[in-house]
């Protein structure tokens, strides 16, 4: 195994070399502070208001892919082998506007200036992959963005209008492109990372099987994905992470296929990355995938970190608890399976053993008879931790319940199904009645926390409220609007 | 005048704000881009980990043995006075001694090499405490018996007494609103460098430049010309930065003087929302009475405020509050008295409207009260009670009403919203829509322009032309976003009638102009502008006479036009003008200066004249909730403002955009939330959460009322701007009060709290079901 003890990446178009550094050094502190790259701002740090956003590209099946992460919570040691853009960048090198920030400065877009170099970057990233975007797509690019001075309408505008001001095609990233792969290639050396002074600071295995191994002998290291989580962990709490182990960059932990009727993704697929999968086979999935945080959370945040960190709140358990998904995990050369309710334990506690990771999570393709639906509810509708989400699942055949599968995050010490509902469904007519009498099983199934997003009383009702609207959703009667996110 | 003779970026155009291109670079420099220089130290601050205790001790002995920790700085370290009280009252320590008074509260800072460093160490002290016990809010201080942290304010018109005792229609009720996060994008922030002798440079982030100075030199004991605050920009202000910036002004003061370096100030987001203040919550109890058309004839209301532990600003505060208690209503018989109550959390400070948005948001809920117990539509009940032209126009503080435009003004967005119509439309849908249910609403405001404190009503300017021909422009109002110093370089550069880009804006700072008051009370242009302007005024007199008499020409043939000056016949390009001038040692400098007219009040007497004009605004808005979740979305909204004749009109659309949102985040899912034991959980952008993109009305007209014209002599006869806009939100907390009445066909008051977040609106509509089920 070759190892190599520093990390390389390009910094807009400078090469950057680092060795010895701390694995909690956030690519922010180290544009703004050893950089002088102050067009970076810190409005958070913890990945909430976007005025820190950056561009990252790196290479994917051979192309070179960009996207914006939240550059408060990216920790440097991610960044080997790729390209960092940050807002000085976009200027030409003779000082001419970019497109993105001539609309900007056209439509009135910025006040206070400071989350703007953020909104920039987003608005960029959007332009590259759409550059004819509609304002729902506008909306949905800058939902990790926060503006408090100009009540969002003149950055739409500008969003829109983009394209009065240049083509992609002539953007910079777009025309460098074959070079910066070409760049960006000569650093893939299939090396294990590891960047240490007296001690091991962080770890970039090399791939799945060095992982594997890695974590055997470092059992107590941090595993990092897209660090969405831990980033606060280091910004917000200052906790120290070394021996930092990243797993970011690893493409077998990106694998994603259908085999069997199953859908079957790697531990480190993002929700970005899944999306299209998701929508593909899982459509009833699309407008609660859209309200997960924002875009650069999205690029960032892998589902299995998701599921490792075992929060109660978190949004893709109760989903992939009621579509009956398993999750692989391996040890060493060995591999097990788990449903995924059985990897939460109670609150803080996971069915995770030393030196094991989770690999891939496999959710079966549902069938034609079975109706299912995602809600979530947060005190704001978009970029919000849920207050709480549910996942539900039901087979109806002849007007009969067949079989269900009900599971909620928010509600117990770790996502949970419920299942005293879900026994007083099973067998029963698919009827209001049926519906309105299981609810009222809830009370059974949970007994919720009130904090700062809601209280018990909200939750229950709600959560009996929402098995409401499921049936209203699916019951071919109803014909009316009945949640606010599906009224275009 | 034809186009080819305009200047660029004169008055009343559209000009773009001055850093906009350094904003969308990134090139616009915030404090925390400042070069540092060599040595620069960074503090931190630690804080209380409980509500309200004795101290016992503190131990830094662990924060100083950290590794690249320079020193700690407590009480003990003050050279002057420990105390930064903005209004004087000597009730807020920058470390309190003997006693905690809230959860976050600063107790010492830490000096480090580094941020990160300070940041690790300020988690190391060991502090003793004896807890006692803590109200949090208004209802438990006044269970407590605590005290008011200021004086109340009464105002009284008519017979109160007399009126409720007869038999008009009767309602006594109260609602409950929260407050609010400034959560501007910038956080606190000050870098002090130490000079000679006493001296001290301070950059951070204000809007109160000059308050930041004098309460440096106060707490270290010099006087204030030893010490200079500058502010490029902010990155966002909203009332935040008017007296909050102080604690960490002074911090970095002291440690900069004792160490010699200079050194940094920068709270995390989490440190930031805990420790400093906020917009202050109310319960307002009212009690009004109303005969069987809807027309008040008596309100008689208390308005409690949430103060925290120490006055700050919140006698002004709770005073506008009252001040803005009618909105736009006549009230025959009133009384309104505030009570600002001490509570053991942030001192609460100003924030946008003032209290204003408090004040008009009860007016509003006794509107609606009315509206349900009469079955009227809202608007009507609000049209019958507007202030009327030559009667039923005193205010509570009796002021007389001269300027209301608002019979005007709303009678024109109720037909451009199609108002009628929709909400006939919206009742339709109602009736047949059984989870989704929508609600319309259009309410009105009036905005009382000046500071309360009418010594504050003051400016000053400075303008230098260099003899080059180029104008440097200087003044007593700071940048946080809202174009002011766009507006002022517009007035002088169409004083001067030269182009925009002739003028070099430039940091504000209290080496230039001094005395200055807080940019707030929306009163930025209005003040500093017409300071800018005296300053232009005088320079162009000595020019016109330079001129007169150097040509011999009348002083009337002399004419600034489109970077030219007009001599007779001559016509000489502005800097060879210039030049000339220098040449024949005309002075180039002139400071204007600028005061209010027409403003007094006696408060004891709870009577004057305390506004020099009213600013006004509607706003007609829609939305739809799910009765299944208490979620909610804004369908549409309408707004015409008021800005007088506007200097910049897309700035003013953008402060009215702005505000509206900011004002429906107030009231929606904005939301301050304490634990039992003090401590702020909603405190950074992850659990406090304002609106987003997604969050603005999916139609959202907004324009301005550009037949209105200030009648009081404002520059150029524009109005002010900043805060009136922020409580046309208000329009979307009646809207979804109409839909959730719906539950009910309309026939109760939903009494919709605030935040109206789902939980409010799901709550709210459980009791309208409930109370139809009865």
């Amino acid at each position: 195994m070759q190892i190599r003890n520093e990390i390389k990446f390009i910094l807009n178009n400078r090469d950057i070399t680092l060795d010895a550094f701390e694995a909690e050094q956030t690519l922010l502190d180290f544009l703004r502070l050893d950089q002088q790259l102050i067009g970076t701002k810190e409005g958070c740090a913890e990945g909430d208001c976007g005025a820190c956003t950056v561009l990252v590209g790196r290479l994917v099946n051979g192309g070179l892919k960009y996207e914006i992460v939240n550059a408060c919570i990216r920790f440097l040691a991610s960044l080997d082998g790729c390209h960092v853009v940050t807002i000085e960048y976009l200027s030409g090198s003779n000082g001419d506007l970019h497109p993105v920030q001539k609309a900007m400065v056209e439509c009135h877009a910025s006040q206070c200036g400071f989350c703007t170099p953020g909104f920039v970057m987003s608005l960029y990233s959007l332009w590259m992959e759409n550059s004819n975007p509609s304002k729902r797509e506008v909306e949905i690019a800058v939902q990790g963005n926060l503006c408090r001075c100009t009540g969002y309408e003149p950055i739409i505008n500008a969003a829109l209008a983009v394209n009065k001001f240049g083509n992609p095609i002539s953007d910079q990233l777009i025309t460098e492109r074959e070079n910066t792969i070409k760049n960006l290639s000569k650093l893939q050396d299939n090396a294990r990372v590891v960047i240490r002074d007296s001690t091991i600071k962080s770890i970039l295995p090399a791939n799945i099987d060095d992982l594997a191994d890695v974590l055997i002998d470092q059992p107590s290291a941090t595993i990092v994905a897209g660090a969405t989580d831990v980033g606060l962990w280091v910004t917000k709490f200052l906790k120290p992470i070394s021996p930092a182990l990243f797993i970011g960059h690893l493409t077998d932990l990106k694998k994603i296929e259908v085999k069997d009727d199953v859908l079957i993704f790697g531990a480190g697929v993002t929700y970005t990355e899944i999306q299209e999968y998701l929508s593909k086979f899982f459509p009833f999935l699309d407008n609660y995938w859209d309200r997960i945080a924002g875009w650069q959370v999205r690029n960032m945040g892998t589902i299995g970190g998701n599921i490792a960190n075992g929060s109660p709140i978190g949004d893709t358990p109760p989903v992939l608890i009621a579509l009956n998904s398993e999750i692989i995990l391996r040890k060493g050369n060995q591999t097990r399976v788990l449903p995924i309710e059985k990897f939460f334990i109670e609150y803080g506690k996971q069915d995770l053993k030393k030196s094991e990771f989770i690999l891939s999570i496999r959710v079966p393709l549902p069938n034609k008879d079975q109706l299912n639906s995602a809600y979530k509810i947060s005190k704001r509708s978009e970029d919000d931790i849920s207050t709480l989400a549910v996942g539900i699942s039901m087979g109806v055949e002849s007007g009969k319940i067949k079989d269900c599968r009900i599971a909620f995050g928010g509600m117990a010490a770790t996502p949970k199904r419920a299942l005293m509902t879900e026994n007083s469904l099973k067998g029963k007519t698919w009827c209001n009645k049926t519906i309105y009498e299981a609810s009222r099983m809830l009370d059974e199934d949970f007994s919720p926390l009130s904090d700062w997003r809601a209280t018990k009383e909200y939750r229950i009702s709600v959560a009996r409220n929402l098995l409401h609207r499921f049936f209203l959703e699916h019951d071919l009667d109803t014909l009316e609007p009945i949640q606010i996110h599906s009224i275009v | 005048m034809d186009n080819i003779n305009k200047i660029s970026g004169g008055i009343h155009s559209n000009r773009i704000h001055d850093s906009a291109t350094k904003h969308v670079t990134g090139q616009a420099k915030y404090t925390d881009d400042i070069t540092e220089p060599v040595g620069t130290l960074h503090a931190y601050l630690g804080v209380s980990e409980v509500a309200h205790a004795n101290i016992k001790s503190i131990d830094l002995s662990q924060v100083e043995e950290l590794p690249g920790v320079i020193g700690t700085i407590t009480a003990s370290d003050i050279p002057g006075v420990n105390d930064i009280s903005p209004t004087g009252q000597n009730d807020e320590p920058v470390f309190p001694i003997d006693k905690v008074q809230f959860h976050g509260q600063p107790l010492f800072a830490v000096i480090a090499k580094t941020r990160n460093i300070a940041r690790h160490a300020a988690k190391l002290a060991n502090i003793e405490y004896e807890i006692l016990p803590h109200a949090l809010n208004i209802s438990s201080a006044i269970g407590a018996d605590y005290p008011h942290v200021t004086a109340p304010l009464k105002l009284e018109r008519g017979n109160i007494s007399k009126t409720v005792s007869n038999d008009m229609n009767r309602i006594k009720n109260k609602i409950t609103i929260g407050g609010q996060d400034h959560m501007y994008l910038e956080g606190h922030i000050a870098f002090a460098i130490p000079g000679e002798d006493d001296e001290l440079v301070i950059h951070c982030s204000t809007q109160h430049p000059s308050e930041a100075q004098h309460m440096v030199a106060h707490v270290m004991g010099i006087p204030n010309n030893a010490v200079t605050v500058n502010v490029r920009r902010m990155g966002g202000g909203f009332g935040g930065k008017e007296s909050q910036m102080n604690l960490f002004c002074v911090v970095a003061a002291i440690a900069a003087k004792k160490w010699n370096c200079a050194v940094k100030l920068r709270p995390d987001r989490d440190q930031d929302m805990i420790s400093t203040g906020k917009r202050h919550d109310f319960i307002i109890d009212y009690d009004v009475s109303f005969n069987d058309d809807g027309l008040i004839s008596a309100v008689d209301s208390i308005f409690s405020a949430r103060c925290g532990y120490s006055s700050d600003l919140s006698g002004p505060v709770t005073d506008r509050a009252l001040f803005h208690a009618d909105n736009a209503y006549y009230y025959p018989n009133v009384r309104l008295k505030s009570r600002p109550m001490k509570t053991n959390t942030v001192s609460n400070t100003a924030f946008r409207g003032f209290g204003g948005p408090q004040g008009v948001l009860g007016a509003e809920r006794i509107i609606e009260e009315i509206a349900f117990a009469t079955g009227k539509d809202p608007l009507d009940i609000r049209k019958l009670n507007l202030y009327g032209d030559t009667d039923r126009n005193i205010t509570p503080y009796h002021q007389k009403i001269k300027d209301n435009i608002l019979p005007k003004l709303i009678d024109e967005l109720e037909k451009k919203s199609n108002y009628r119509t929709r909400r006939t439309a919206i009742k339709n849908f109602n009736k047949t829509s059984s989870v989704i249910k929508k609600g319309i609403a259009l309410t009105p405001v009036k905005f009382g322009i000046s500071f309360t404190a009418t010594w504050y009503n003051q400016a000053g300017a400075l303008i230098h032309i260099y003899n080059d021909g180029s104008i440097h422009l200087n003044h007593g109002g700071t940048e946080m976003g809202q174009g002011l110093n766009t507006k002022i370089a517009q007035i002088v550069a169409d004083a001067f009638q030269v182009d925009f880009e002739r003028i070099k804006i430039t940091k504000t700072t209290t080496e230039k102009v001094p005395n200055t008051s807080a940019t707030a009370a929306s009163s930025g242009t209005d003040l500093n502008g017409m300071a800018a302007l005296d300053a232009a005024d005088q320079i162009k007199d000595r020019l016109i006479k330079f001129a007169a008499a150097h040509w011999g020409v009348q002083e009337t043939e002399i004419k600034f036009l489109s970077n030219m000056v007009y001599v007779g016949e001559e016509i000489v390009p502005f800097n060879e003008f210039i030049k000339m001038a220098y040449m024949q040692r005309i002075q180039l400098s002139a400071t204007g200066f600028y005061k209010t007219p027409n403003i007094y009040w006696d408060r004891a007497a709870g009577k004057g004249n305390p506004f020099y004009y009213y600013a006004y605004g509607a706003a007609c808005s829609e939305v739809l909730i799910d009765t299944l979740t208490g979620e909610y979305r804004i369908e549409k909204t309408d707004i015409l403002h008021d800005v007088g004749r506007s200097l910049n009109p897309i700035l003013d659309k953008g402060q009215i955009e702005g505000a509206f949102i900011q004002g429906m985040g107030w009231l929606t899912s904005e939301e301050l939330w304490w634990d039992k034991d003090g401590k702020l959980k909603t405190h950074a952008p992850s659990t406090y959460k304002i609106p987003l993109a997604s969050d603005m009305p999916r139609e959202f007209n907004v324009e301005l009322a550009d037949w209105s014209e200030n009648r009081e002599l404002t520059i150029k006869r524009s109005k002010a701007v900043g805060e009136p806009p922020f409580m046309l939100g208000i329009s979307v907390l009646e809207a979804l009060s109409m839909a959730i009445s719906s539950m009910n066909d309309y026939q109760t008051c939903p009494r919709l709290d605030t935040p109206a977040t789902p939980e409010r609106v799901l709550l709210a509509v459980k009791n309208i079901q409930e109370q139809a089920n009865k």
